[in-house]
């Protein structure tokens, strides 16, 4: 046994361990650095926690087995995953985290005495709040991260699911479980609990349906901020600093997260979360979809183009995820390089499903992470630049958000891509974005269409070469 | 009149809303993802939570409901910090500088 005053040093201490975990992503040489410290921040809070317990018993050894089974379950996924899915990863981590909070909220409901909570039936109203929040929270969690990683997985369809009267009736549920937590605090009724638990479920389903796939970014982010909250409100419960110093950390970095992403495409977050973007457009696509002369090419004129450069920028997208083009890409750009040409990458805030998803994408295909920049770094680069190498992305080079205010991407910050050159559009077939807009790039003089699938073209070319 | 406990948590947790603020502003942007993972594996610490509910025995009797919630949570909660820091692990190994010996 250990006294609760130096059970709270070690806490803290590993509040302070998960801050310098952050702090080391302030750059790629800090960071595993980091990686060991958010480690043995959580070692430490284990540790004392199961020593504090005072508990060898039986209780302790399946302890243990649940810890390993559970540990081995992550270890493996963390090992196998490949890194295109994690988005995917991440909304089932959240869900995970969710669900926890809620499982520890319900520990504590019923078995109050342990954390101090007062006893069954007669448990301190702030408690009752703080634990009813953390699970309301959590289970809102769980089922939207749920719904999330359907979407990104595929399993579900991306486009947004709306219905009359949606948004109102996610109103009427916020209220009502605002009254049952209020009611909870006035009777201790367990079926008020189990009431609010079942109520937040649904509105983790409700909020997530009707956001659309290439929204995911947001979605993630705001997930990830829940957990956080959820696990905030679980340790003002259990009155345990390194729950709260972790819930503040991980709630504002996933709020930080969300602005940026919501910044990147230039819309409000509630706009964002309201949800049913990009399945409204349909009358101005069609109305734009007269025959516009469109000038493709192949493998061997785009490899011709690009040898003959002096500077080339590859600008990647969702499509180089989906199409697994990364590798390929990588090796497009070494035989660019024997050739004397210069390559960078240009990557927007949006591109990919979660924030930093191209980027990790790029670092699996071995670039190194000096050659790649973010919007502001290198959209001047742009003008001067021989070729600019699109492979995946749309909307976010699309030059209408700067020229339409009609357009529904009006004053989103894109890659001046237009300004180079020659652009090489690597691309299926001409069918507009994620935003249902048509790309007027497609049809610029020094645009060359490259219809093929992402990976398949970047091999040919390297053929070419 | 003695300050009720409640408020230094309070101050904690608004104070660590303010440290989160800053420091994840200097996160650069092409680790957002670890960033994402690594909140994920740490924010599992809410297995200390699960760990105390699955250990607490009532009279001998290890498998009340409340015990076995925690168990459950602490399956959960591991999956994350195994998973999330490992994962990390793995994608900042990645992330490395160009080479000298290239041009």
């Amino acid at each position: 046994m250990i006294s609760a005053n130096i059970l709270a040093i070690f806490y803290l201490i590993s509040g302070v361990l998960f801050i310098l975990a952050l702090r080391g992503l302030s750059s790629p040489e800090t960071s595993r650095q980091g990686n060991l410290f958010g480690i043995i921040g959580m070692a430490i809070a284990i540790g004392v926690t199961i020593i504090s317990a005072g508990n060898f018993s039986i209780g302790f050894i399946y302890l243990l087995v649940f810890l390993l089974i559970g540990g081995s379950i992550g270890a493996f996924i963390a090992f196998k995953i490949p890194m295109t899915a994690m988005p995917e990863l991440v909304a089932g981590f959240h869900s995970l985290v969710g669900l926890a909070a809620v499982f520890v909220a319900i520990s504590a409901f019923l078995n109050p005495e342990v954390f101090n909570l007062g006893s069954p039936g007669n448990i301190k109203i702030a408690s009752l709040i703080e634990m009813s929040l953390g699970a309301a929270i959590g289970a809102i969690t769980f089922t939207g991260s749920i719904i999330a990683f359907l979407k990104l997985r595929g399993i579900m369809s991306g486009s947004p699911i709306t219905f009359f009267g949606q948004h109102y009736l996610n109103l009427a549920l916020g209220l009502i479980l605002i009254g049952l937590i209020f009611y909870l605090c006035k009777t201790q009724l367990n079926t008020l609990f189990w009431t609010i638990i079942a109520v937040s479920f649904l509105v983790g389903i409700l909020l997530i349906i009707p956001i659309g796939g290439a929204d995911m970014p947001v979605v993630i982010s705001m997930l990830n901020s829940y957990s956080g909250w959820a696990a905030a409100g679980i340790g003002f419960t259990l009155e345990n600093t390194a729950l709260i110093i972790t819930g503040a950390l991980v709630g504002s970095s996933g709020a930080i997260l969300s602005y940026i992403m919501c910044k990147g495409m230039n819309r409000s977050f509630f706009n964002v979360i309201l949800g049913g973007w990009g399945a409204t457009e349909e009358s101005s696509k069609s109305l734009s979809k007269e025959q516009k002369p469109v000038k493709s090419g192949n493998a061997d004129d785009a490899a011709f183009l690009m040898k003959n450069a002096s500077s080339v920028i590859i600008v990647p997208g969702y499509g180089m995820a989906v199409a697994q083009a990364q590798h390929a890409l990588r090796e497009m750009v070494d035989a660019l390089k024997k050739n004397g040409v210069k390559v960078t990458y240009a990557i927007h805030p949006v591109a990919g499903r979660m924030p930093g998803h191209m980027n990790v994408l790029l670092a699996e295909a071995n670039v190194p992470y000096d050659e790649v920049f973010e919007l502001e770094e290198i959209n001047n680069d742009f003008a001067n630049c021989d070729v600019a190498y699109v492979i995946g992305a749309n909307d976010v080079t699309n030059p209408i958000a700067k020229t339409d205010p009609q357009s529904p991407i009006y004053g989103m910050p894109i890659l001046d891509v237009e300004k180079s050159k020659s652009v090489l559009f690597v691309k299926r077939s001409l069918s507009p974005g994620y935003a249902g807009i048509d790309n007027d790039l497609f049809y610029r003089d020094n645009t060359l269409m490259l219809f093929a699938d992402a990976k398949k073209m970047t091999e040919d070319i390297i053929k070419n070469l | 009149m003695e300050i009720d406990p409640f408020i230094f948590r309070l101050s904690i947790f608004i104070l660590s809303i303010f440290i989160g603020y800053y420091v994840v502003w200097s996160v650069t942007p092409s680790l957002h993802t670890p960033l994402m993972s690594v909140t994920n594996a740490i924010s599992s610490v809410i297995i200390v939570g699960a760990i105390i509910a699955a250990l607490a025995s009532s009279q001998g009797k290890i498998f009340e409901t409340a015990n076995i919630f925690g168990y459950l949570a602490i399956v959960l909660a591991a999956v994350n910090i195994f998973g999330g820091f490992l994962v990390t692990q793995r994608m900042l190994a990645m992330y490395k500088k160009k080479k000298k010996d290239k041009k």
